[in-house]
């Protein structure tokens, strides 16, 4: 239950096994690796293809081998497969999705703070954003590895372009392996509450869980994993009954991230329900230090989270 | 397969007949890119007259076909003639180009029956062209990929991206066509960055390079149909040094060429010098 692991290792065992059966996938590197990429890349040597620090041939060449319907992963750290590559995704698989099914998996990690002593240009807190603006992609930002186990098949079976935030770092479950979980949904209710509910995503729904369960009172909780295209109808009737709802994540707010898509639902909501946004305010990070440290510097802490559901509760 | 002579008359009359079908879009859509469209003429009229691609106007997405992948888009206006001909789509679109309703714009997307891939922003064919030969020499295809590319694009970093790339993969089923006008919108590409030699810098990355007159129908039509019957194990450059504004005097030898528009009432005129 507490396996400790990290999403893209949880991600590429799976996948591993999925190419055996299915001699159209195609695993694409901007040289970037990880020990589980080692036995994918020594298996199939034809079909791993390390295009060489080259973001922008990487979208383009997976565009090409998914217009011959290849099924194809992308993969390089998420702030350059998100920005340094972005009009190739926009043109190529954004706007030509228009006319053709391109099942382009697009596997940026390191989300967020994951590479928190690397500086502004590592940091991610940009990509949930850039990346919800762009019509027809799926934003897939999970917060445990068991979800990303899950996602493998998904992402085989939904023939459409895909940006998948991993965090660089091993953290234990969230969901139970086991666990039948509707993952077309695009969230899942961790825990119901009375009056506040924090909306979390990636990394953060970790911080607010330690959170909630280190606090006297009745919170729900709901793990965001789609960014773009999920149950919106069953989202809204989630989040109906609250009064407060509080969204938590390591990106920019006030732009296009989770905070957007929580404040386009309450604006949908039969009732007046209170916002509030947790995350990265327009400033860059260059402090140095353990992710939990930089948290603290930037109010998104396990401490700065109870105090504002405290704010909430007892007002 | 050599061009005979008969042939090579025939299809020189076609480009004739596709300068000045072109010129006429050119009339009534203001909006395209005439300087560039001019200088592919002999280039498309070769791929698609000359028995050198295969193609289905009546299945444009026929699987046998080859692909042809337009990265230079805004300058293949000289293409919406020959496609309509050939019965990709109605000959009445040519008289309503960039019109309400029309199908066919300044810049050409997939909506457009024979367009494979999004055009208008230069870089990214060469690119998307590998990945489709990738993935057809996985399947043990034996289908050729074409792309036209425009000198301009050449500055793009990720054409170099996919130079490198095509190059080391030893893409041998790519056959790149590079419309070398010599000049981009401001000026004449010797005094922005010179890019020449250009056949000899692409082939230091593992290409096969040949270069001809772009303009000599018999000289295009026996390169490409080299690269295409014979593979070399390398991806294929022919570097088809053209005239950007070909046959227009005062297009051709304006360095801002690119944007220049033929007024409208002077394009009859420009037809009838041409015969």
């Amino acid at each position: 239950m507490t396996a400790i692991k990290t999403m893209r290792d949880a991600f590429l065992d799976g996948l591993c096994d999925r190419m055996r059966d299915d001699g159209s996938i195609f695993f694409l590197s901007a040289d970037f690796g990880s020990p589980a990429l080692d036995k994918l890349r020594l298996t199939y040597k034809g079909r791993f293809i390390n295009v060489g620090i080259a973001e922008q041939n990487l979208i383009n060449v997976a565009t090409g081998l998914a217009l011959e319907g290849c099924t194809v992963y992308a993969y390089a750290i998420a702030p350059f497969i998100s920005m340094r590559a972005y009009e190739q995704i926009r043109n190529n698989l954004s706007v030509m999705s228009e006319f053709y099914s391109l099942n382009v998996n697009m596997i940026g990690v390191g989300a967020g703070l994951s590479y928190d002593v690397s500086g502004p240009t590592h940091h991610c807190l940009e990509d949930i954003s850039v990346m919800r603006t762009l019509p027809n992609i799926d934003v897939f930002s999970p917060s445990d590895w068991a979800l990303c186990d899950k996602y493998i098949d998904y992402s085989i079976e939904n023939r459409h372009p895909k940006y998948l935030r991993f965090d660089g770092k091993p953290h234990p479950m969230i969901y139970d392996k086991s666990m039948n979980l509707d993952i077309k949904k695009g969230f899942h209710v961790l825990q119901k509450g009375d009056k506040t509910c924090v909306v979390a995503t990636g990394y953060m729904t970790h911080t607010a869980l330690k959170a909630i369960k280190s606090i006297d009172a009745c919170v729900g909780l709901i793990d965001m994993f789609f960014l773009s295209r999920y149950d919106e109808q069953a989202l809204i009737s989630a989040l109906s009954s609250y009064e407060t709802i509080i969204t938590i994540e390591e990106g920019f707010i006030d732009k296009a991230g989770l905070d957007s898509a929580v404040s386009h639902l309450i604006g949908k909501m039969p009732h007046d329900c209170k916002l509030i946004r947790m995350g990265f305010k327009d400033k860059y990070v260059f402090d140095l230090g353990s992710r939990d440290y930089l948290h603290e510097l930037t109010g998104l802490s396990q401490t700065d989270i109870i105090k504002t559901i405290q704010t909430t509760i007892e007002k | 397969m050599k061009l005979n002579r008969k042939d090579e008359l025939l299809l020189r009359d076609r480009a004739l007949n596709v300068r000045r079908e072109t010129l006429r879009i050119h009339g009534i859509a203001q909006g395209t890119r005439i300087a560039s469209s001019l200088s592919p003429v002999e280039i498309l009229v070769v791929l698609y007259y000359g028995k050198v691609l295969a193609f289905d106007p009546a299945n444009p997405s026929w699987p046998g076909r080859d692909r042809f992948i337009v990265s230079k888009g805004h300058g293949s206006i000289s293409l919406y003639p020959i496609l309509s001909e050939l019965g990709y789509f109605d000959k009445s679109e040519l008289a309503i180009v960039c019109q309400k309703g029309a199908i066919l714009g300044a810049i050409p997307d997939p909506h457009i029956p024979g367009y494979e891939t999004i055009n208008g922003s230069l870089g990214h064919g060469l690119g998307v062209a590998s990945g489709v030969a990738l993935a057809l020499r996985n399947a043990n295809r034996t289908e050729k990929v074409f792309v036209l590319v425009g000198d301009g694009e050449m500055y793009e970093g990720a054409m170099w991206e996919a130079i490198m790339f095509a190059g080391q993969h030893r893409l041998d089923n790519l056959i790149v066509i590079l419309d070398n006008n010599k000049a981009c919108m401001l000026d004449f590409c010797k005094n922005v960055i010179d890019l020449e030699p250009i056949d000899k810098k692409v082939k230091l990355f593992g290409w096969n390079v040949k270069r001809v007159d772009g303009h000599n129908i018999g000289k295009l039509h026996n390169a490409l149909t080299s690269f295409k019957e014979a593979p070399t194990g390398k991806p294929s450059l022919l570097v088809a040094d053209t005239i950007k504004g070909k046959g227009i005097q005062e297009l051709e030898t304006d360095p801002l060429s690119h944007t220049k528009n033929i007024n409208p009432k002077d394009i009859e005129l420009h037809i009838e010098r041409r015969k």
